[in-house]
């Protein structure tokens, strides 16, 4: 079955191990304030392709992938679960390192199809790049106009199935920033025990000249980008949050 | 055995010139890390910081500190120059000082007299009337035998950065030869070679028995010039330092007297650590003594100066003189060739600061120990003044010691020599070809009156059958101009001491170019699959294109337009090789137009592939700007698909990325989490977030 691609990166290197190649997909439901790609959001001017033209685009340049593999981002992945359960079953046919990079939002454990679907798919899936935008559920409804009660219920099934998870976690300045919220966060991947990653993102805003062009107010206007070495103090902290969770158990 | 190789490993190289034999009998293969290695001296910092001074009073004098006027340059034409006698270990400068460029009228007078004119200097009158009136130069020598036609694709830049009236270059002599044999044993083999030549006097035997007379008077005055600096050079060398200096004399002696395009000095790292692993084993040197003098020998390189002009400047984006130096590679035995000296050469760039001369360059192979890769990419990471090459592919033709001279011709070093022949520019042609000969510029009759399109709207098969009957035309005239431009060259400006640092059998590559190459495939791609509608001026010739639909372009790894590409290099290869070429030369061809791309785009008119007139080609086998959507692998996998053996003198692409989009910044991302959280006891991780693997992974695909 055709996926809905927005676009593909031939040489993705910070989405997972290796040079990977990166595919796009369209749609998100959620709206993050911060949003880098608010191009993928909606289906327009999606781009309908096969599972098996990506995995031949792989294959034409395979010897550059040799430690990476196929990632898929977007836009949601998980809006389009057949797809990338097709996507993969190829891949992994071939041996190709599969990933998923994914907000999880669309986790919804009480709906037996959608269950099956989606443990059909994580099956296939090495390694999962999770994001978890704000730890505090009025403060991520204001983020990304969405609960994160199913994000964190996916990262606790992700856990609970052992399935390899990256955490990533974007600091924004004066949203995502204060120590606080930092430490819960770790609180709270201290109590995961399938995380292997933690890549903390520094905020920037090379996003605006996309809502520029699409002719869309940009919300962080008067937010300036963050410095490295500030996403790395507040890794630190969030590193003291999993340690301390760690330790209480 | 010699007292200078006591405690060499003997061999073939004892009884005949053979470096190589030397090297492989002898070198030794680190394995180890960078930690051995020894910042700098305060004399290397005091020289540098002389240096600094030098290079800013230069550039505030406009570009150029002093020239010579009256003295022409031979190898022994000045006396010795220093930057400062007491704390230089490797010494010599092209003139009697540094930052003084040398007067070297063989290649063209004209030339020559504009660029001390350009520069506020004036040749003395006595010299410009000697090579205007009683002696000729190479470029009136090829101007006297040009035809009328060579000289309109000339003007009209269909053929452009010919070697007409300038030193042709990329000629490596093999420096090392002088270390360890010394000038006197080199110069006995000489002279055997001119007692042995055949002897009914052909014109080739008679230039043959002329040249070696030649390099015989050059290797004599070689050993003046050591003289001129206080050593005795007719002796191999004793020692590291003695093995440097007297390589150094060699490459020194070609840069006095050849002002050539490239001027590289070849492969000298694995050969000169061979010297250094017995200096050290015998307690001779220490290692900072060692990085001492290659941080000296490496600011000599850095001070080679040539008397241009802007235009030339222009040309090439500065006033690169391509003192390449190729590093590492793997031997065919499967031994790698990494020394100890590997690293010295690289860590210069942290010693001396980063330049982009020397060009250092690494012959990459995946074979490469991991601990050099590693050091390969953080110096490149500090400096971004590392080439690299692919020495997988290159070994198989030119063996294990080859090197590149200029960014990308490869030839074994003294057994081969190039032949250098600028560019032929095929988007210039597809225009000829459509207008027929027509030039789209100029509007000239510039090629033959082969019939034009005529149609509104292109047809491939047309267009492709008009193509090839131009550029089989093009080719003709593009290698008869290279023949006489090198017959000339051999006869005015002849590389004396380089190519007496040659065999007597040298393999001639016969170099050829191509510039245009993506703005070709993109432009027939169009025409094949979208529609290409001409727009005509009031005498019917074609001065602009429409393009109507989306086209399959260059550089997305799509096998519709990249084979286009493969086949265009292929087809123009072909009628290349169908031409007689000068001294047996082996034709070939480079895509490489690093930094003339703007030129030759300049003097094109509009393409099919909506590129508009004067806006610049892609550099080398690149793909057009912006025309690649699918990111670097995609881009570098159109490339590769160019095929080597038509394209044996080097293929370039050139691209330059953003540092954080090469990888995660292992400070922000340090991978096992698990170690990161300490006391914490959980399952060992094999993730793998960014293991260096990663980057190097990339660079195995140069």
């Amino acid at each position: 079955m055709k996926g809905y691609i927005h676009s593909i990166e031939s040489f993705g290197t910070v989405d997972g191990p290796g040079v990977r190649l990166v595919v796009f997909v369209k749609g998100c439901p959620m709206r993050c304030l911060y949003c880098h790609n608010p191009d993928t959001w909606t289906m327009d001017g999606a781009e309908e392709m096969e599972p098996q033209e990506i995995i031949d685009q792989f294959n034409s340049a395979r010897a550059y992938y040799r430690n990476g593999g196929i990632t898929v981002t977007g836009g949601e992945p998980l809006l389009q679960p057949e797809f990338v359960t097709e996507l993969f079953s190829l891949a992994k046919a071939e041996g190709i390192h599969t990933c998923i990079d994914t907000c999880g939002i669309t986790f919804h454990p009480g709906n037996a199809a959608y269950m099956e679907k989606l443990n059909r798919l994580l099956k296939l899936t090495d390694l999962i790049l999770l994001d978890i935008k704000h730890i505090d559920p009025e403060e991520h409804q204001k983020l990304c106009s969405q609960p994160n009660a199913p994000i964190l219920a996916f990262a606790r099934y992700l856990s609970d199935i052992h399935l390899p998870v990256w955490i990533r976690h974007v600091v924004v300045p004066g949203i995502t920033q204060d120590p606080h919220w930092l430490y819960e966060t770790g609180r709270f991947i201290g109590t995961l025990n399938n995380v292997k990653a933690l890549d903390v993102l520094p905020y920037h805003d090379m996003g605006k000249i996309k809502y520029e062009k699409l002719g869309m107010d940009y919300p962080l206007k008067d937010t300036p980008p963050l410095k490295k070495e500030e996403a790395m103090a507040a890794r630190k902290i969030i590193l003291e949050g999993i340690r301390a969770s760690k330790l209480k158990q | 055995m010699r007292d200078e190789w006591r405690t060499f490993n003997g061999g073939v190289w004892e009884k005949e010139i053979n470096v190589r034999d030397f090297i492989q009998k002898n070198y030794t293969p680190y394995d180890g890390n960078e930690e051995f290695l020894a910042g700098p001296t305060q004399n290397t910092k005091d020289l540098w910081a002389q240096v600094m001074d030098l290079s800013k009073k230069e550039l505030e004098a406009g570009g150029v500190l002093d020239m010579d006027t009256k003295i022409i340059s031979t190898i022994t034409s000045h006396g010795p120059g220093y930057l400062n006698k007491e704390k230089e270990t490797i010494v010599g400068f092209q003139t009697d000082k540094p930052f003084k460029r040398s007067l070297q009228p063989y290649g063209g007078i004209r030339m020559a007299e504009k660029a001390c004119a350009d520069n506020g200097y004036k040749v003395d009158p006595e010299i410009s009337e000697f090579f205007t009136v009683h002696r000729k130069t190479h470029n009136a020598g090829v101007f006297d035998a040009y035809t009328p036609e060579m000289r309109a694709c000339r003007s009209s830049h269909i053929i452009t950065g010919l070697p007409d009236a300038y030193g042709r270059g990329r000629i490596i002599g093999d420096y090392r030869r002088i270390a360890l044999y010394g000038v006197d044993r080199l110069i006995e083999d000489k002279e055997e070679q001119k007692a042995t030549t055949r002897t009914i006097m052909y014109s080739d035997v008679i230039r043959e028995r002329e040249e070696l007379s030649e390099q015989i008077r050059a290797l004599h005055e070689l050993k003046k010039l050591g003289e001129i600096y206080g050593y005795d050079i007719s002796r191999p060398a004793t020692d590291v330092k003695e093995a440097i200096q007297w390589t150094y004399f060699g490459y020194l002696a070609a840069v006095k007297e050849q002002n050539g395009a490239a001027m590289s000095l070849g492969r000298t790292s694995t050969f000169i650590d061979i010297y250094a692993e017995r200096d050290l084993k015998e307690g001779k040197y220490t290692e900072e003594q060692i990085q001492e003098f290659v941080d000296h020998f490496i600011m000599k390189l850095r001070l080679v100066k040539f008397a241009r002009t802007p235009e030339y400047n222009a040309l090439f984006s500065g006033d690169p003189t391509w003192v390449t130096e190729s590093i590492g590679g793997v031997g065919i035995d499967g031994r790698h060739m990494v020394t100890k000296m590997s690293y010295r050469y690289l860590h210069t760039l942290e010693n001396l600061g980063t330049a982009p001369e020397p060009n250092l360059t690494v012959l990459w192979s995946t074979r490469l120990p991991m601990n050099f890769k590693r050091f390969c990419a953080k110096t490149s990471i500090m400096s971004s003044s590392i080439q690299y090459e692919n020495d997988d592919l290159m070994r198989v033709t030119h063996g294990d010691d080859y090197a590149i001279a200029c960014c990308v011709s490869s030839m074994r070093v003294g057994k081969e020599m190039q032949f250098f022949g600028a560019r032929a520019n095929l988007a210039k042609c597809l225009l000829y070809a459509i207008n027929g000969g027509v030039d789209e510029v100029s509007k000239k009759q510039v090629g033959p009156k082969y019939r034009p399109i005529t149609s509104e709207y292109l047809d491939y098969d047309e267009v492709m059958a008009a193509y090839k009957d131009m550029m089989k035309w093009l080719a003709q005239v593009y290698v008869n101009a290279l023949n006489i431009i090198h017959f000339m060259h051999d006869k005015y400006c002849y590389e004396r001491i380089q190519m007496a640092l040659h065999d007597k059998k040298v393999t001639r590559w016969f170099a050829t170019g191509i510039a245009g190459l993506s703005v070709v495939a993109d432009s027939l791609s169009a025409i094949k699959y979208a529609k290409v509608k001409t727009i005509r001026d009031e005498n019917g010739i074609v001065v602009d294109y429409e393009v109507e639909g989306d086209f399959p372009k260059y550089g997305n790894n799509d096998d519709r337009v990249d084979s286009i590409a493969s086949e265009l290099v292929h087809t123009f290869m072909n009628y290349v090789r169908g031409n007689h070429t000068y001294r047996g030369g082996i034709p070939t061809t480079s895509i490489l137009t690093i930094t003339s791309n703007v030129v030759y785009g300049k003097n094109t008119g509009s393409t099919p592939d909506g590129r508009k007139a004067g806006e610049p080609f892609a550099p080398g086998a690149n793909p057009m700007h912006h025309r690649d959507a699918h990111g670097a692998v995609a881009s570098l996998a159109s490339v590769s698909k160019l095929p080597f053996k038509d394209a044996q003198d080097g293929i370039s692409n050139t691209f330059s990325i953003i540092p954080d989009a090469l990888g995660k910044d292992n400070q922000v991302f340090m991978g096992d989490l698990d170690i990161e959280i300490a006391g914490f006891n959980g399952e060992c991780c094999s993730g793998g977030a960014c293991d260096g693997a990663t980057l190097f992974e990339g660079l195995d695909r140069e």
